[in-house]
């Protein structure tokens, strides 16, 4: 053909990918997170390894020993013993696995429940939007807490309920971001174009609309991963989460609160676990959302 | 003037488009009138120029073509067949579009051949190795380096871009290409690239072209027919050399006189057009452009003009109807 002057430069900008991978190691709150959250998931999963002791052989002729630091602390329990003698370090070493466990699912469920809302309304609008709208309004006007409270109160608490009233009630921001990332990206001309290559509606959501706002989801569903955990705490505090002997951080907190005025530590070392954790995933967060948002710009 | 007898690969019956628009929260919604009654052939091997302001309904026309709207009334024929909204996948074999803008027309998390590819891929074409030698023989085509395939959109430039969108559009090697403005966001000096482009690739493959645009030096360069919009409507067509070297609408002889020429010496041409756009939801009375007509006269505020054809064109105006002459 009679060519017009091939534009033909160099490609020097790098690859969506490479860009990513470069913002994400000059983010130090993210490079921080990530690292905390690792190490906290390698020990839960490790678990068993580390931690020397049951977490729930109970030993009532070495209750209350203190910690390393303190004096009259056994070395065999470096983070001493709780009012029944258990070690404090095996079971905050199993606690972890609780509060991830609980996390991760907790935001899977929401986060399916709230993708599929949100993203519904954004893409068909009309009707649809109507209707979730409403739902998430609803949902927005129930307390999580006191809902979460009366319907374990009424199933009795175990770690699946939990699990399940928190999934099914912490979906209303994946929805409400979802929806409004859709609404940004569907009336973009790549998605005209691909409507007029003869796309199926499902092949458009998935290879064309999601990809470009799964950044949204994965920053929401650490938060909500985050808020989660707390609650999960909040509703083990209140004793109506999971039940003992389960070694949970919010029911370590909770037995420990009787003897908080003499035997500080024993609230104090779950406590700062669970804020290091909620700390980590909230960088990791924050610092997803930094990294991520400028490139639909680029 | 090559007016053929034979059917046009394209027609547009009637199109009308009306959008209910609410103003207010309480407000009844008003009807909207986008397109009233667009007719246009477009036959093979033509390049149809569609001009006219921004907001005159332009692109509200592509959309329908493209299937990405149904109309409220008409019908769009192809090959004197009518277009089912849902047969979307057969209309696209057949048609395809070029959108303005190509910083968002190509998605940016996939690579240039996934871009190019994915018509291939959604129709079931080929395997993925006859894939990778036609979007080989695409980049060749559009004149990009071999090299882009494995990039992103980011790593490109506009005119880059661009031609990777043709070269998604001919793909599937379509009769009918749906060009809406696509070099309006470019560079002045990648646009010419890009006209070139596109009449190389007309000649090449005997593509014809629904070309819109306001640009009319653009219009000039590519088009065979020019039709003028006003408001959702057709006030004129005609050849393009005939029409520009002879405009007979009012409207037609604005757009023409408001070309802007390089010369520092010339001032911005007076258009007589004042500023004001009418509102398309109460549009003027009687001929809708009369409010902006340097030509006014009183029928014209009160009776919509007639179609005035004459050999290959027509006009709607009264100046040009026999009662109205004198």
């Amino acid at each position: 053909m009679g060519t017009v002057s091939p534009a033909a430069e160099e490609i020097r900008a790098p690859s969506p990918a490479a860009l990513l991978r470069r913002r994400i190691f000059g983010h130090y709150g993210l490079v921080f997170g990530i690292t905390v959250l690792f190490i906290i998931i390698l020990i839960a999963l490790f678990a068993p390894l580390l931690a020397g002791h049951d977490p729930y052989s109970q030993d009532l002729l070495a209750r209350m020993k203190p910690p390393f630091w303190m004096n009259g602390s056994d070395p065999d329990h470096i983070l001493g013993t709780d009012h029944l003698g258990r070690d404090y370090l095996a079971r905050l070493l199993y606690g972890a696995r609780i509060s991830l466990a609980i996390g991760f699912i907790a935001a899977l469920i929401s986060g399916l429940i709230g993708t599929a809302m949100g993203v519904a309304a954004g893409y068909f609008g009309g009707r649809v939007d109507l209707v979730v709208t409403f739902l998430i309004n609803v949902r927005l006007a129930m307390p999580v807490v006191l809902v979460a409270l009366a319907v374990v109160a009424i199933l009795g608490g175990s770690l699946h309920v939990v699990v399940t009233v928190l999934g099914l009630l912490l979906w209303d921001r994946f929805a409400v971001v979802m929806r409004s990332s859709v609404l940004q990206v569907r009336d973009l001309e790549y998605v005209n174009a691909a409507k007029a290559i003869g796309c199926s509606t499902r092949r458009i959501i998935l290879s064309e609309i999601m990809p470009n706002i799964v950044n949204n989801l994965i920053v929401v569903a650490t938060l909500e991963m985050a808020h989660a955990i707390l609650l999960e705490a909040a509703l083990s505090f209140l004793g109506l989460g999971v039940q003992p002997p389960t070694p949970s951080w919010g029911l370590m907190i909770s037995e420990g609160k009787q003897m908080m005025l003499f035997e500080p530590w024993l609230i104090a070392i779950p406590g700062i676990a669970l804020f290091i954790l909620v700390l980590a995933i909230n960088l990791l967060g924050d610092g997803l959302r930094d990294v991520t948002a400028p490139e639909n710009r680029g | 003037m090559t007016r053929t007898t034979t059917r046009p690969l394209l027609e547009l019956a009637a199109i009308t488009k009306t959008y209910q628009v609410k103003q207010g929260l309480f407000a009844k919604a008003k009807p909207l009138n986008a397109l009233g009654g667009v007719s246009l052939c477009l036959h093979k091997k033509d390049v149809l120029g569609l001009v006219g302001e921004s907001g005159c309904g332009k692109s509200t026309l592509a959309k329908i073509l493209l299937g990405l709207e149904a109309p409220t009334a008409g019908k769009v024929l192809v090959d004197g067949k009518e277009i089912d909204p849902r047969e979307r996948r057969h209309l696209a074999r057949r048609l395809q579009p070029i959108f303005q803008d190509p910083y968002s027309s190509l998605n940016p998390r996939k690579s240039i051949e996934d871009i190019i590819a994915l018509p291939l891929v959604v129709h079931d074409i080929g395997d993925s190795a006859s894939r990778s030698q036609a979007v080989a023989r695409m980049l060749d085509l559009v004149g990009l380096p071999a090299r882009v395939r494995r990039g992103y959109p980011n790593q490109l430039s506009g005119g880059q871009r661009q031609r990777v969108a043709i070269a998604r559009a001919l793909i599937m090697k379509p009769e009918i290409v749906v060009c809406d403005e696509p070099t309006s966001a470019l560079d002045v000096s990648v646009q010419a690239q890009i006209l070139n482009l596109l009449g190389d690739l007309r000649e090449e493959l005997g593509l014809t072209y629904f070309f819109i645009s306001h640009n009319l030096a653009v219009v000039e360069h590519l088009a065979t027919r020019v039709a003028v919009m006003y408001l959702g409507q057709i006030v004129e067509e005609a050849a393009a050399a005939a029409l520009f070297a002879n405009p007979r609408h009012p409207y037609t002889k604005a757009l023409l006189e408001s070309v802007l020429t390089p010369d520092p010496c010339l001032s911005v041409p007076d258009t007589h057009l004042g500023a004001s756009y009418p509102n398309p939801i109460s549009p003027p009375s009687g001929c809708r452009f009369h409010p902006r007509c340097a030509q006014v006269r009183d029928i014209c505020k009160t009776t919509p003009p007639p179609r005035i054809g004459n050999e290959g064109g027509h006009v709607d105006c009264h100046l040009y109807s026999g009662a109205a002459a004198h």
